[in-house]
């Protein structure tokens, strides 16, 4: 399946963002996401990466250029999933609420809210710990907890800053798995941040390879191995051959 | 850990045991007169005797004390909470709240109290307590509130969520570990702020607990000056007591500074 056979749920034109001190973070950034890919952005530290992500979750305004969201008449959609490179829970709240927040957030009662944050915490495999605090849990827990609080609302897309980068790599494949399998069943979009190539090359079906000063995208390549991907795919000969044009790809924008 | 408890609890009350023994034997040995200074059996028989007075006057400081305190709590969060609203309204009154806090609050005292009145004293005092114990929350709950996470403050307004969502939610359980580590300092203050009123206000327009050394020192009562001492320390280390175990409570659960951790 080609990307640009499905709908376009979001569209940058010349996005660009310079920050106050002068410094041209991105320049021209141009791409189509399709709805219900799963898209990530590599690069080294500083192409810009994190700041194009917070850009499309509107936490960012571009300095030039547009996005649309053409699926939602143009407008961002209220609910996007957002995960950070670390868990960002609230340490003082339970596992239960700091899933709860983002319906507690938009006025949904707890009463209405208990079957929907108990199945988020199903779909990561934390319903035992719905009544844990965050420093009881270990890291990659805790990061469940984090994309189970993305994941409450039902977001068209979900947007990840690094989320695994902090992980050992143990836990970092399982949680890869788990976030495809996550992915594969609902009819999300995934946009995933990420510095490791071998992590873009398993998880997407298209890698945008990014190069700094100035931040931009230098290459759009498409992974089109088939999904379910496994073990036997990490240890294939074509999961190296692609990780070998990622890399390429990047060294060729850290030459230029 | 029940090493750590005896040691934290015994070791110090046998220190201070041994130190009121060594104290009592030196005094009785050398006869050292009473004025100079009384043994601990006589600074005990001195309570005794002038407890009904002492306990009258230790119910006077106290109710200033919890009063300033209190209100410092009130005024000093609500004024962080303003300021943590508005950078504007913080950058204006800020300077001014540093003004009252360096100023020697003995300095003021006197000119509180004309303004307030003589027959007013309690008011004075409550006042001149109040503004030794308002700065420190003051200060730490600003810091706390501004010390939430970025991440999480970018998450709740992805959220959409209103001004009061993100203080009630998100910055005053942030700042909660800063505003009783205030508290416990003002706490404290509130005590030191209630003493200094009474001994600058003096002249028996006060009853409290101050007083009582003033009454007692110009009698020439070492005794009871020290009764009267003993009343005061007690109460700060209760005020710090009750803080600590409040602090403890709230944030036993999910605070670093609460854990306990296995060695």
């Amino acid at each position: 399946m080609t990307p640009d056979s499905r709908q376009s749920l979001v569209s940058l034109s010349g996005v660009a963002k310079t920050y106050g001190s002068g410094t041209l973070a991105l320049e021209g950034v141009s791409t189509e996401i399709a709805r219900g890919s799963f898209v990530s952005l590599v690069g080294p530290s500083g192409c810009g990466k994190s700041t194009l992500l917070r850009i499309i979750a509107g936490l960012i305004e571009p300095s030039a250029g547009k996005i649309s969201w053409p699926l939602n008449g143009g407008a961002r959609p209220a609910d996007i999933g957002f995960v950070f490179q670390d868990a960002t829970l609230m340490p003082w709240a339970r596992v239960f609420e700091n899933v709860y927040l983002p319906l507690k957030l938009k006025g949904v009662s707890r009463k209405d809210a208990e079957a929907r944050v108990g199945e988020a915490l199903q779909r990561v495999g934390l319903s035992d710990f719905a009544a844990a605090y965050p420093r009881e849990l270990s890291g990659g827990m805790k990061m469940r907890v984090s994309i189970a609080r993305a994941l409450v609302t039902e977001p068209p897309v979900l947007l990840m800053d690094e989320p695994f980068a902090a992980l050992d790599e143990f836990t970092r494949e399982k949680l890869d798995d788990d976030l495809l399998e996550l992915w594969r069943g609902q009819n999300w979009t995934v946009i995933f941040v990420t510095h490791s190539v071998y992590e873009s090359v398993y998880l997407s079906e298209r890698v945008l390879v990014m190069g700094a000063r100035p931040g931009r995208v230098l290459q759009d390549i498409h992974i089109d191995a088939p999904f379910p991907r496994g073990r036997a795919f990490r240890e294939s000969t074509g999961y190296v051959a692609r990780c070998a044009e990622v890399s390429a790809a990047l060294r060729e924008g850290a030459e230029a | 850990m029940e090493d750590s408890r005896a040691y934290r609890i015994f070791l110090p009350l046998a220190v201070g045991i041994a130190f009121l023994l060594l104290w009592e034997g030196l005094v009785r040995h050398y006869a050292v007169p009473e004025f100079v200074l009384p043994a601990p059996s006589r600074i005990a028989q001195s309570l005794v005797d002038n407890f009904g007075s002492l306990m009258g006057s230790l119910m006077v400081t106290l109710k200033v004390t919890i009063l300033a305190f209190l209100l410092a709590v009130v005024g000093g969060v609500g004024l962080a909470i303003v300021f943590s609203q508005s950078r504007a309204i913080e950058g204006a009154l800020f300077p001014y709240a540093v003004i009252l806090q360096v100023t020697p609050v003995v300095s003021i005292a006197p000119l509180i109290l004309i303004w307030v009145g003589f027959d007013r004293v309690e008011l004075a005092l409550l006042i001149i307590a109040w503004i030794v114990a308002f700065f420190p929350i003051l200060s730490n709950t600003t810091l706390g509130l501004r010390s939430a996470d970025h991440n999480l403050r970018d998450l709740f307004r992805l959220y959409g969520a209103s001004r009061w969502q993100v203080l009630s939610e998100l910055l005053l359980p942030s700042a909660l570990p800063y505003m009783l580590g205030g508290m416990k300092i003002s706490g404290g203050l509130a005590l030191i702020g209630a003493v200094v009123a009474e001994f600058v206000a003096g002249s028996g327009a006060s009853t409290g607990l101050a007083w009582r050394i003033i009454e007692a020192g110009n009698r020439l009562d070492i005794p009871k000056m020290f009764a009267a001492l003993l009343l005061l320390s007690a109460l700060g280390i209760t005020i710090f007591f009750a803080l600590s175990w409040l602090e403890h409570t709230l944030l036993k659960r999910w605070h670093e500074s609460a854990l306990r951790r296995e060695a």
